[in-house]
This record gives structure tokens, sequence and C-alpha cells, in this order.
């Protein structure tokens, strides 16, 4: 893992009592970078299956793959 | 037998419309027979127990579906919608009940092959039920179970030549009317946009990463059949610069009867004889036309494209030869805030491949919105909470007459310091020399 992936996983195993975000939350983590660039990072996370999309259908969330409450599937 | 009784369900079939509960019940006998012995992946009484949960939902007043989930394909943040049942014991067929969002081709032509081959994909791998379109635009498949989804997305990409819709914080899939593949109204190829653009924004389209849900849909004219206007965060709808072309002989034959007006829409029923004046000349929005008894005029600077007069008599009238769109944002159906229409941004745009003028205030939007956007906030609500003003600057667009939809309705052109010549300072002393307190 590169330094700003660890940034963001060391952010999601920190204590925030939750266990899905914004996108929008992880932008405070790099105050110079713009959100494509913040994007991009997520992505490559998301491709390295540490991080797992949530969908409300209407709305995305990104969570620690496997965090939070177990999925409903068997 | 039906598997489960619905009686409340039954109901609605009583009605003069066609029944979703006909249907239903229409594939619930025609999975449990299998005539074409398919080898289903997912619960043959899918469609019974949906059928069973929606009644049960119907008797204790309250949805058995639960909210979300994460489900989808490797790397695709949108195109699965996760839906579980809470009560998977009594509706074992609708555990899973996830829906997939199938990008639809542009203008939604089919060959019958692609649709037969959806159908018999759906019909293996899921519940049969379809939703052709979803009002997204996407082909929207109706129940599915995890399992199959890897196997689904398979098949469409490297079979089908297709690929998933949007669904969440993402750009949704593009739609756009039918244009100049069949009609003379298009005032642009609505078809290659949408495409173009489809293929050019596959990251924005697959992987969320905005505040919430963004849309563009392409009109070829005002006349909307995709409702761009109303239904899109950016609409993009065809206009033109020059003159309504008219040819006063084919006017002279709506007027003498010879041809229908409407193209003969309206024929069901006897309306008399056509009237040129009441029906086109005093329905022009701006009255901006005029009928001397045997020629029409028209006013071109006053006329604001609403498409009443072309569409009434086709023949005579046609849209002009500077062909472009403008281009309205922030169009929203209710959700965090009321429903909004869109609001003029770009009055006049020129639509030639590969669309870089429209790229460039789609990018110019998004960069903003993607920073100052709240969550789940659409981006007409972001230009009511941060203003118009605002959009114009990021856009790099000069406020002009036409950004003000009515006098005393929306003030939100302010001058700044620098662009007054001398700034906001002003030699009090002198001033009170000409003007007493
Ligand atoms: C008995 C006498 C008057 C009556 C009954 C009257 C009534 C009204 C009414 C009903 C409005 C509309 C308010 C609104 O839309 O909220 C209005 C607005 C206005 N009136 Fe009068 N008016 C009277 C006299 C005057 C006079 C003498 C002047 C000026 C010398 C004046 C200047 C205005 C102006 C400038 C407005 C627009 C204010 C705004 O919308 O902000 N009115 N008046
Ligand atoms: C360059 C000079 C002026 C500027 C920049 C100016 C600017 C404005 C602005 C920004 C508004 C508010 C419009 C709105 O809320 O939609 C307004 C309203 C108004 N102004 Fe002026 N104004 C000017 C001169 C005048 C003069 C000379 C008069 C009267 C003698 C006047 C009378 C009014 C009145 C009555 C209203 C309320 C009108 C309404 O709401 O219908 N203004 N003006
Ligand atoms: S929106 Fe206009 S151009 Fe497009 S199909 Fe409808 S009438 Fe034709
Ligand atoms: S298009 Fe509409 S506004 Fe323009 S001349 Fe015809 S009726 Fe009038």
């Amino acid at each position: 893992m590169n330094e700003e992936q660890q940034i963001v996983v060391d952010f999601l195993t920190g204590k925030t009592g939750k266990s899905k975000f914004y996108f929008n939350d992880f932008l405070p983590l790099f105050p110079g970078k713009g959100p494509r660039d913040v994007k991009k990072i997520l992505t490559s996370l998301v491709n390295a299956e540490k991080l797992e999309f949530w969908s409300s259908g209407s709305t995305t969330m990104y969570g620690l793959k496997g965090a939070g409450k177990p999925d409903t599937d068997a | 037998m039906a598997k489960h009784a619905t009686p409340k369900l039954d109901q609605l079939e009583s009605g003069p419309w066609p029944s979703f509960v006909s249907d239903i019940k229409w594939e619930a006998e025609n999975r449990a027979k299998n005539a074409d012995k398919v080898n289903y992946q997912i619960p043959v009484d899918c469609p019974a127990d949906l059928l069973g949960v929606l009644e049960l939902s119907y008797n204790d007043g309250e949805t058995h579906w639960k909210h979300g989930g994460i489900v989808g394909v490797f790397g695709y943040g949108g195109g699965v919608i996760g839906r579980y049942c809470d009560q998977p014991q009594a509706f074992p067929g609708v555990a899973h009940f996830h829906t997939v969002r199938v990008n639809q081709p542009a203008a939604k032509y089919y060959s019958s092959e692609f649709l037969r081959q959806i159908c018999d994909l759906w019909d293996m791998r899921g519940s049969g039920l379809t939703n052709m379109h979803g009002s997204t635009g996407d082909i929207v498949l109706l129940g599915t179970q995890t399992a199959q989804l890897e196997e689904i997305f398979f098949e469409l990409t490297h079979k089908y030549n297709t690929d998933l819709g949007g669904s969440g914080s993402n750009l949704r899939t593009p739609e756009s009317c039918l244009g100049t593949s069949r009609c003379e109204y298009a005032c642009y190829d609505t078809q290659d946009v949408c495409y173009q653009l489809t293929l050019d924004y596959q990251d924005e389209l697959h992987r969320p990463a905005f505040p919430y849900k963004f849309k563009f849909k392409f009109d070829g004219c005002p006349n909307g059949c995709v409702a761009a206007i109303a239904r899109s965060d950016f609409s993009v709808i065809g206009t033109w610069k020059d003159d309504i072309k008219i040819d006063q002989a084919a006017v002279k034959g709506y007027v003498g009867g010879e041809f229908a007006p409407n193209a003969g829409a309206h024929s069901g029923r006897d309306w008399g004889k056509f009237d040129i004046q009441a029906e086109v000349v005093d329905l022009c929005p701006t009255k901006c036309m005029k009928w001397d008894g045997s020629k029409l005029s028209i006013n071109n600077r006053e006329c604001t494209r609403c498409m009443h007069c072309i569409n009434t008599m086709p023949r005579a009238l046609h849209i002009g030869d500077e062909r472009g769109a403008s281009i309205l944002v922030g169009a929203k159906a209710p959700v965090l805030d009321g429903a909004q229409m869109g609001s003029l941004l770009v009055p006049f745009i020129e639509v030639n491949q590969p669309y870089d003028e429209i790229k460039e205030v789609i990018e110019k939007i998004w960069d903003w919105w993607m920073e100052d956007g709240k969550n789940r906030e659409r981006l007409g609500e972001t230009i009511r909470r941060l203003s118009f003003q605002r959009l114009l600057e990021v856009t790099e667009i000069a406020p002009q007459a036409v950004h003000v939809k009515e006098p005393r309705h929306n003030p939100y052109i302010f001058w700044k310091e620098e662009e007054v010549p001398g700034g906001f300072d002003r030699d009090i002393e002198a001033y009170r020399t000409r003007h007493q307190r």
C-alpha cells in the first residue's frame, strides 16, 4: 500500500464510530488534492479489494471490505 | 393453484387497466410449467413469492424490503441495486431480489435478437420480470440473487456487447430522444452525443464519487421527448438561431383543408374546420405570429422555440438551419427539496463531434459540485444554496439577460468591486458637496 492509500485505511480503521462514508468525507484527508485525485486513490483501494461500495440504490458510500454489519448474503 | 393467497392484490386486477399483478401471476405460472426447460439459477417461485410478500406488506401496512447493501460487480459502484427481504423464511424466492440496470442503446433501438437474448438471460439467471424501461431510461431487470451478478455481468459485457447502467452517486445512464435518426425536428444528432459521452465518462458512470446522482439527457428539440428539462441535472435541448422556415403555399394548404393539422394526430374527433388564427397564431406564447389571410409571418426575435406552430403545421413550418442546443441545469424530482425545472445556462452551443465544448461545461460543473456540493445534494440544490451567480463564475459564463428567469424572481447577479471602474470607494466629502443630507 502506498502512503496515500494508507491514509485512507488509517482513517477508516480509526475511531470514527462509523463503517460507511460518503465520498466527501475523504476530501479533508488530502487538503492539497482535488476530488478527481482523491477518487483515484479510492478506486485503487476498491480494485485492491481493501474497500468496497455500499449503495442504497440512490446514494453510494465507501467502507472497508467486510466492515460494519455483515451482509445478509449467505 | 397460486402459492400464496393474495386477495388484496387480486382486487388490483379488477380495474379496466393492464395490471402488474396479472403479469406477475402469468410469469409465476410460466416458470412453474417451465415449458422451455430453462435451467433456473434462482428459485422457480421467485415471482410467486414476490406476490406473497407484497400481499403481506398490504396487510401490515409496511414494507418488507430492507434498504440497500454491499452488492454489485467487481470494480463497479453502480448498476446493481441490492434488495433483501426481511421475511426470507416465508418468501425464500425473494430472499434476495436485486435489480440490475442495463444501459439501454441510444434512443432504444433494438434488434429482436438482442431482446430475446436479454429475456433468455433473465429467465435463467433472474426472476424473468423486467421493466422496459425504468424512469432512468435503463433496461431494468428485476430480481436476482447475489451469486448470479458476476455471471450476468459477464454475459452482458462479453456476449451482448452492452454494459450496466448507473445507480447511486454516479453519472446515471445517459438518455436521448431518437433525434436525427427519424425526426425532422432534431437540431443535432442526439444519439451520437449520448453514445460518445457514455463512452467518455465511463469512470463517472461506474465509480460513484459525486455528492449524489447526476443525469444528462439529450432532446433534439424543445418538444422534449425525453423530458430533459424536467428530469436531468444537465439538459441539452436542440434549438436554432435563425428563422423558422415558412412554406407559404403549404400554409395555405392547411388553411384550405388540404393537409390535416398536427399530421392528423387529433383526427379521432371532429374539431371543425382548421382555424389558423385560433389554433396557431393566438396560441403562440410570445404572440409573435401574424396571419393576414394569405401570408403567415413570424417575428423570429421574439419566438421562444416553443414548437407549437411547427407541430401544428409540420409541412409548412420547419426549424431553422443554424442549429445547435441550449444547456439547462439543475432539474430534479423532490427528494431533499422540492421539484425543480432546469435553469438556462448556455443559450446556444454548437453540437459538433467530439463535443468538447459541451464536455467543458460539464466538467467545470462537476469540479465545482464535487468540491462544494453537500452529501445527497443534487446540482439544482447546490445552485440554490450557493447562487446561480456562483455557477456562472465556475463555468466562466458571462451573465446575460436570458439568465434571469423573470424580473424580481432571482436577483442573483451582483457586481464585485473589481468589476466596477474605480471600485466601491468614494470621497464622501466631495459627495456631500453635491448632495445634502
Ligand atoms: C392608497 C394608495 C396605495 C395603495 C392602496 C397601494 C397599494 C400597493 C400594493 C398592493 C402594492 C403591491 C405590494 C406587493 O406586491 O407586495 C404596492 C406596491 C408598490 N407601491 Fe403602492 N399603493 C399606494 C400608493 C403608492 C404611492 C403613492 C407610491 C409611490 C409614490 C407607491 C409605490 C409603490 C411601489 C414602488 C410599490 C412596489 C413595492 C415593492 O414591490 O417592493 N404606492 N402598492
Ligand atoms: C442606477 C440606478 C438604480 C439601480 C441600480 C437600482 C437597482 C434596483 C434594484 C437592484 C432593485 C431590486 C429589484 C428586485 O428586487 O428585483 C430596485 C428596485 C426598485 N427601485 Fe431601483 N434602482 C435604480 C434607480 C431607481 C430610481 C431612480 C428609482 C425611483 C425614482 C427606483 C425605484 C425602485 C423601486 C420602486 C423598486 C422596487 C420595484 C419593484 O420591486 O417592483 N430605482 N432597484
Ligand atoms: S425531442 Fe424533438 S427532435 Fe427529439 S424526437 Fe422529440 S420531437 Fe424529435
Ligand atoms: S415556435 Fe412557438 S413561440 Fe415560436 S413562433 Fe411558433 S408558436 Fe410562436
